[in-house]
């Protein structure tokens, strides 16, 4: 992340995580959550504006499957995108100056937090409307396939869009054409404010791909270990031409579904709960410090080092100036000639 | 010394209630910590530490009502060991209009530099300049063939294939069928399973593939089966398709064409007839296309497959079976953007496009028998729009009559007669007409149908009107 961990790795097997990468996924999921942390900070003092959907909670998730993929790997997502943007090794600054729609942002300010892009890492946004992604995504694995390449896309949606029509049109043709698409289902328990019980009839949602002969299973997305170990599975058989294969991540988040969400629908208690017993963050940091692999003040420097980042990027984000009015009128078309 | 600001919890929010403190001072907190609650009219939200660090004050009793947004609210002091990083979350007011400065890091140089020799400029007020778009100069002595414009649209589509490894077909029987209307024959032979691929009856889906596939470098044709279909598919064609170039700052180009016949075919009611032309014309980002005859339809076929962007291709059912005369020349691309004029004339200009550029040359012959000269524009591309041809029309006839199949309400005709209005409103001698489908759902009972879709004779009947003659 931030260049830290990004970097070609040896095609297949996927290694046991080493000590440094245990470390590495700790300050990545450090670095989102100080990162949404800051996001909600410039959004409550008015220079984020429109939706904010935070990722704090759900770290282990893109941290894990993203330690897995090549450069060449593609990623898509719905509109809870920050996490999977850092993870894509896009820059702070750049995610941030976008939320604040500033020149210097990944879309020049054009695209704003649920619309944001990288060619360069493969990252394919950031889209605002529930599910589109599936789709989407599995056309850039069917790119893949026509063009004989043993890339992966990673189609990332939540339980909310699990329940959307298009979802289930995408699943059929991939498995129909095997294509390589792994399908992450972030399930928060949430659909904004519809808790999963009251909004789905099968609330398994890896079983959601039964009838398309998409096999699947449920993970503790909470667990960034867990999460990888099941990506790396899903990812290499997609590599291999055996067809998608279904993630189920079992996450929560802490934080509202977008900035203006009051959370009446669930207790302070549950959200304590979950932030005390099964914070990905702290569960890693304790198996840091029990295995020895760092002291406290190895985790004291990581958290300013990370800190650092944020706090440069918020910087860089207001500084950073409003697009210039000449933009309003670039980027409608290509121009062909 | 860090302080703590009161939140916003919509961007329109100007003041609240700080409810309840949920720290005292002296006390420790970290980031994520819940230390406040806050409340407005319409909903109650907690305040997190965004810092580490000992609340070393409380500003604002809690209860207080009328809280403003970036107020003080308390104060938090780093803890002595903490490292202290350079730009310490020193809350600053808020302040929307940052200096401009150099931008140190920009993620985007690289789309941006792509971009930079070929700015937009703002095209608002101005009549979208068409010049330097012709028709590609035919060699003397060309010869002609009679094609049907289904064959034309097959011939694109295969020198296409043949030309670039990237564009493939997909769509509802475009394989094995050999085409629901016979568009893809041959097509599966030449090129096989790989690029020429049946789908599933499923819309929505492979639309959304295709354009995932367009992100991925490819060149996809998307045939639906007839564009009445693609109201299911119509979210991917706009929100994903035509809109993240812009949305990327243009870093993601979708070079896709969607593509099918439009319009009223025969007997098949109301859901299988609709004319979209105004639909996809009303969206920017999208290139929309609609040719008359079979040259037309292979030379804007093959720009559309070459063109970066998205392509709305309309073609019509009723058409597709009628043949013209196509030159014999290898590659023939014609230009996207501009109109044709089919027949020169003095009196009235009638603009049209797809089939109804049939019933305008018609109405014309038949009006010329009468002394009145008709002008008739086919417009073959909707978006870009050559309005610089109809108004220089206008300019000459002051006379118009906007034909189109679709409902006049919000139609073609509406946007072409305010242009005209706009642009040559003191050429004109009499107010703009339009010719459109009568605005209700198409019937099936084939007297009724006939009643509902427009036709020469109703051109006829509104040229007479513009040009003040008697009329039936």
């Amino acid at each position: 992340m931030a260049g830290k961990t990004g970097g070609a790795k040896v095609r297949k097997p996927v290694s046991e995580p080493q000590k440094a990468d245990l470390i590495g996924f700790y300050r990545d999921m450090l670095l989102i959550r100080r990162f949404e942390e800051k996001a909600g900070q410039l959004y409550g003092m008015g220079l984020i504006a429109g939706f904010c959907h935070l990722y704090i909670g759900q770290e282990a998730v893109v941290v894990g499957v993203q330690s897995i993929l090549e450069p060449d790997d593609q990623v898509i997502t719905g509109y809870r995108d920050h996490g999977h943007m850092l993870a894509a090794g896009m820059t702070s600054r750049g995610v941030m100056a976008e939320l604040t729609g500033r020149e210097g942002g990944y879309a020049r300010g054009k695209g704003g937090s649920m619309h944001m892009f990288s060619r360069e890492k493969n990252f394919f946004g950031g889209h605002g409307i529930v599910g589109a992604q599936v789709p989407l995504g599995t056309g850039l694995a069917f790119s893949n396939r026509y063009k004989g390449t043993d890339a992966v896309c990673i189609a990332y949606f939540g339980d909310g869009a699990s329940n959307q029509g298009q979802v289930y049109e995408a699943f059929n043709m991939a498995s129909l054409w095997k294509l390589p698409v792994v399908y992450v289902i972030e399930n928060n328990q949430y659909a904004m404010g519809t808790s999963i019980a009251r909004a789905s009839a099968e609330t398994e949602l890896f079983k959601r791909g039964i009838s398309f002969e998409i096999p699947g299973e449920e993970v503790d997305g909470m667990d960034v270990l867990a999460v990888r170990k099941a990506a790396a599975k899903a990812v290499q058989r997609a590599r291999d031409g055996d067809g998608p294969y279904i993630l189920e991540m079992k996450t929560y988040r802490y934080r509202g579904h977008s900035m203006s969400d009051p959370a009446k629908y669930r207790t302070r208690e549950e959200v304590q709960d979950v932030r005390e017993h099964r914070d990905p963050i702290e569960m890693l940091k304790k198996k840091l410090l029990d295995a020895k692999h760092v002291t406290e003040d190895d985790l004291k420097k990581i958290e300013a080092e990370v800190r650092e980042i944020v706090n440069d990027s918020a910087q860089f984000a207001q500084d950073s100036p409003e697009p210039d009015p000449a933009e309003l009128w670039t980027d409608v078309l290509v121009e062909s000639r | 010394m860090t302080d703590i600001l009161m939140p916003a919890l919509s961007p329109t929010m100007e003041e609240g209630k700080l409810a309840k403190w949920l720290v005292k001072e002296g006390d420790t907190v970290k980031p994520g910590d819940v230390i406040a609650e806050i409340e407005t009219d319409k909903a109650t939200m907690e305040v997190e530490a965004v810092d580490e660090g000992v609340i070393s004050k409380l500003m604002v009793e809690a209860g207080t009502e009328g809280v403003k947004v970036n107020a003080i609210i308390a104060q938090l002091s780093a803890e002595g060991e903490a490292p202290k990083p350079k730009a310490n979350g020193k809350a600053k007011a808020a302040k929307v209009d940052a200096p401009p400065q150099a931008v140190a890091e920009t993620p985007a140089v690289e789309a941006k530099a792509k971009n930079d020799g070929h700015r937009l400029r703002a095209p608002e007020q101005k009549v979208a300049a068409a010049e330097g778009l012709h028709d590609p100069t035919l060699p003397e002595g060309v010869t002609y063939k009679k094609t049907a414009v289904r064959d034309a649209l097959r011939d694109a589509i295969a020198e296409e294939m043949r030309r670039d490894e990237r564009v493939f077909l997909m769509g509802e029987e475009v394989g094995q069928y050999q085409g629901a209307y016979k568009v893809s024959r041959g097509l599966l032979e030449e090129f096989g399973d790989r690029r020429v691929i049946d789908t599933p009856i499923t819309e929505y889906g492979f639309a959304g593939l295709g354009v995932g596939a367009a992100f991925g470098g490819l060149r996809p044709i998307v045939e639906f089966m007839t564009f009445n279909f693609a109201m299911q598919a119509i979210d991917h064609i706009i929100n994903s398709a035509a809109k993240t170039l812009y949305m990327s700052g243009g870093q993601m180009g979708c070079p896709i064409v969607f593509r099918g016949p439009n319009g009223a075919a025969s007997r098949v009611g109301a859901q299988h007839s609709q004319d979209y032309s105004a639909w996809y014309g009303h969206v920017p980002g999208l290139k929309v296309l609609a040719p008359y005859d079979a040259a037309d339809a292979k030379g804007l076929l093959k720009a559309a497959i070459r063109d970066p962007n998205p392509v709305v291709f309309l073609e019509h059912e009723l058409m597709y079976g009628v043949e013209f005369d196509v030159p014999e020349v290898e590659d023939f691309v014609l230009p996207i953007g501009k109109a044709r004029i089919r027949r020169e004339g003095t009196d009235v200009t009638l603009v049209a496009h797809s089939r109804m550029v049939k019933f305008a040359l018609d109405a014309a012959e038949e009006l010329a028998g009468i002394g009145i000269e008709a002008e008739v524009i086919d417009l073959r591309s909707l978006r870009p729009l050559d309005t610089e041809t109809v108004i220089e029309s206008v300019k000459k006839t002051n006379r118009i009559v906007c034909c189109e199949e679709g409902w006049r309400f919000f139609g073609v005709g509406a946007e072409i007669a305010a242009a005209v209005v706009e642009h040559a409103f003191d050429y004109l001698d009499a107010p703009p007409l339009r010719v459109a489908q009568k605005d209700v759902p198409l019937p099936y009972a084939a007297n009724l149908e006939r009643l509902s879709l427009p036709n020469a004779q109703d051109i006829v009947e509104a040229a007479k009107k513009v040009c003040y003659r008697e009329t039936e």
